[in-house]
């Protein structure tokens, strides 16, 4: 019973890195309107060879670092008291990336008092969540460095039109 | 019986006729005891320096521990304790506790005070938990809480004599500045400049905590309590409207201009002191016009809250340079003549020192070479632009536009010096000035507002200036003539509050978490000790028992934990800041400890 317990606890200890790592898959398989999409339908990033990134992860930089930086620090990489989204990123699946943007999340005890707000109703993060989420992805696997994305495509007019539907703006 | 009773309220009353005066003369004179330490910057003039010599140049070296004390809270440890006779008061970050210890039973917790909040206060702080510490006054300890609730403690007790609620944290309002007493009222300003809140300083009665009155940074006349004929702005009046006119439509209902940076007081002049911060939001595009009265100092009538004058330092900010530093007053010589002059050093990286009692502009220089999104403060008097800084059109993110990447603007968003107070010492009339030596890229675009939501409107990114090695110094600032006497480089930001004394030793934290000692006139290091966390607390010192004692709160956190905590940039990039990729993480970690230092006896 007792080697058992200590197995599992080393399993859970180390397995979640190593599985999650070797289940995410970000390559891109297809793209519809300049969103690209992995195996499983999710969004995902494109670094083409020139450095060229898509829409996507260049929009998410930016959102990045008007709405998350002041908490998850610079490029994802945390700050004194909030996670390395990077790293969370590693092993945060779509679903639970999209939960916990829109409804929040709280963990306060007597070691830390770390809250994240929901900004379902924010519509500067909510209208944006793919392309936090895609930047996101790329930073976890270093797709993109510690830099402004040199090159980027061109936004895309589909982009446009959902963009402007959901901010409620002309 | 009854007549025992009458007397005694005979005698209450005749102390509260005169409460007015009594509480004046109480704080003013208590601040004149070296051996204590009153209010958040030590006098009401903000110059942190303390009479105290025990500790001087040729002994400093020779510092130890004399004690430490666990404040039980992780984040970012900002401000520094009270000392008043026996007892310290030792204040924290988010949940704002507040410990009363006894220094001469061993330090001993007398009481300990905790409020309960909800923590969803916590994300509505734009930069981690911080608080600036309590304020003294009429046998009460005032504390700010995150949730802007502000409380009156009996200081003998921790008993909670009175609260009131400052603002709403639902809307994106916080507390995180240390109040000031000031005669018979308690001044509070309030945080919220990424939130959209319209930023208030207020004033509440000593002994009730009723509201007497709350002067705005934005809106009309009434609301930001301006006589438009009285209320000179560089010595003309500011005129009707002079706020809401510098506005698109209603923008200034959700403004900013916040104030959670110090005050400071001038008795024989009756003036209060202190700044306001960015307009919301960090897009200028979004927000056209001067936006009065945001990046402003205020010189205000402590009795009513009527502004005497005013001085715009960044209209139509475009780079987030708060101005809420603190002011700190001097009584010097400039050309042979007397002068009540205030010296201010602002996040945009310009060191001002003007007449107090008028609010003329003498002096606007760079107290860091860096700085260039200006090339200086337009002095002439009979010119139209007279008291603007002329902003360079290469780092305007303004004329850049939205979604436009303006690069290498110095200094960053963090200022050539954030909310961590600078020291002045009569002795040499210099200032003592903690700085960040950070240049960033900024990108505004457009965003819409939500109430209690971030309202930011700009990408940025940071990094140490072109071809340097170090994110900081702590320099030494004449104020007349506008210079640097001496600079020592720091490896980070320097984010701790200075101290000076009368022992010719100046002292300040790091972000790695030392406390240093460097002598007054040269900068020479003379002591460094390093604490258990990163410094952003403000060094204080007192007398007990016939020993000098140096405190500092260590904690690493606040806005310099966020941009810091995993370095600015990678070492593979080659931006030429080979500096940048240094990690606080790798010299320092979360933990809120008070140390106190002393010669060996």
């Amino acid at each position: 019973m007792r080697i058992i317990w200590l197995i599992t606890a080393t399993l859970l200890l180390v397995a979640p890195g190593l599985v999650a790592h070797a289940a995410d898959d970000p390559k891109a398989v297809k793209s519809e309107d300049g969103k690209y999409l992995d195996k499983e339908g999710n969004p995902t990033f494109n670094v083409a060879a020139d450095g060229t990134v898509d829409w996507y992860t260049y929009s998410g930089f930016r959102r990045y670092h008007s709405e998350c930086h002041v908490c998850h620090g610079p490029d994802g990489m945390g700050s004194t008291y909030a996670p390395a989204l990077r790293d969370s990123l590693k092993t945060m699946s779509y679903g639970s990336f999209l939960e916990v943007v829109a409804s929040g999340r709280k963990n306060v005890n007597t070691a830390q008092e770390s809250v994240m707000p929901a900004f379902g109703d924010n519509p500067n993060v909510a209208c944006y969540m793919d392309d936090l989420y895609v930047y996101l992805r790329a930073r976890a696997h270093d797709a993109v460095g510690r830099v402004r994305p040199p090159k980027r495509e061109d936004k895309p007019d589909a982009y446009t039109q959902a963009e402007t539907a959901c901010m409620g703006t002309k | 019986m009854r007549k025992v009773l009458s007397a005694a309220c005979l005698g209450a009353m005749a102390t509260f006729a005169t409460g007015v005066a009594y509480a004046n003369d109480e704080l003013g004179k208590m601040a004149q005891n070296p051996k204590d330490w009153v209010m958040p910057a030590g006098d009401y003039a903000n110059t942190r320096y303390s009479k105290l010599n025990q500790i001087n140049a040729a002994n400093v070296g020779k510092l130890q521990v004399a004690w430490t004390f666990s404040t039980g809270v992780l984040r970012g440890h900002e401000g520094g304790p009270l000392i008043i006779g026996n007892i310290m008061y030792v204040h924290t970050p988010f949940p704002n506790k507040v410990y009363a210890l006894d220094l001469s039973q061993e330090n001993k917790i007398v009481w300990k005070y905790e409020p309960k909040q909800d923590p969803n206060v916590i994300p509505v702080m734009c930069c981690d938990t911080v608080n600036r510490g309590v304020s003294y006054g009429d046998g009460k300890i005032f504390l700010h809480q995150a949730d802007t609730t502000l409380v009156a403690l009996d200081a003998k007790t921790g008993q909670v004599a009175w609260s009131v609620k400052n603002g709403d944290p639902g809307k994106g309002a916080t507390g995180t500045s240390a109040p000031l007493v000031v005669k018979d009222k308690v001044l509070v300003g309030i945080s919220g400049g990424e939130f959209g809140v319209q930023c208030h300083v207020t004033a509440y009665d000593l002994k009730s905590g009723k509201q007497v009155w709350r002067a705005f940074s934005e809106g009309p006349d009434d609301q930001i309590l301006f006589d438009p004929d009285k209320t000179t702005d560089l010595g003309k009046p500011v005129g009707k409207d002079s706020s809401i006119k510098t506005w698109q439509g209603d923008q200034w209902k959700i403004g900013g201009g916040c104030t959670w940076g110090w005050i400071s007081y001038d008795p024989s002049l009756n003036l209060i002191y202190y700044g306001s911060g960015n307009p919301s939001t960090w897009n200028p595009k979004q927000r056209p016009g001067d936006n009065k009265w945001s990046m402003t100092v205020f010189a205000r009538n402590p009795d009513d809250g009527k502004a005497k004058w005013v001085y715009q330092m960044t209209p139509h900010d475009e780079w987030d340079y708060d101005g809420v530093n603190e002011m700190i007053l001097s009584d010097q010589q400039i050309n042979g003549q007397e002068r009540k002059l205030l010296t201010h050093f602002d996040r945009n990286g310009l060191a001002y020192t003007m007449d107090r009692a008028t609010g003329e502009l003498l002096v606007a220089e760079k107290y860091d070479p860096k700085v260039n999104w200006t090339s200086g403060v337009d002095m002439n008097k009979s010119s139209p632009t007279y008291g603007r800084p002329k902003v360079l059109d290469q780092f305007s993110t303004e004329k850049g536009g939205e979604d436009k990447n303006t690069k290498g603007i110095c200094p960053a968003a963090l200022g050539t010096k954030d909310e961590q107070p600078a020291a002045y010492s009569p002795d040499t009339q210099l200032f003592y000035v903690p700085t960040n030596h950070v240049c960033m890229d900024y990108e505004p675009f457009k965003v819409s507002y939500t109430a209690g939501q971030p309202y930011v409107g700009a990408t940025l990114s940071m990094y140490p200036p072109q071809g340097e090695t170090h994110m900081g110094n702590f320099i030494a600032w004449d104020n007349k003539t506008g210079k640097i006497v001496w600079s020592n480089k720091e490896q980070f930001s320097v984010w701790s509050g200075a101290l000076a004394t009368a022992g010719g030793v100046v002292f300040y934290g790091t972000l790695e978490g030392y406390l240093k000692a460097v002598d007054a006139k040269t900068g020479k290091e003379l002591y460094k000790f390093k604490t258990p966390s990163g410094i952003i607390g403000n060094v204080t010192t007192y007398e007990q028992g016939g020993r000098q004692y140096v405190a500092v709160l260590s904690g690493v956190g606040g806005w310099a934990g966020i941009g810091l905590a995993a370095g600015l940039t990678e070492p593979t990039e080659g931006l030429g800041a080979v500096g940048g990729y240094a990690a606080l993480s790798n010299y320092t970690a979360l933990g809120g400890t008070l140390t106190v230092f002393a010669l060996p006896q």
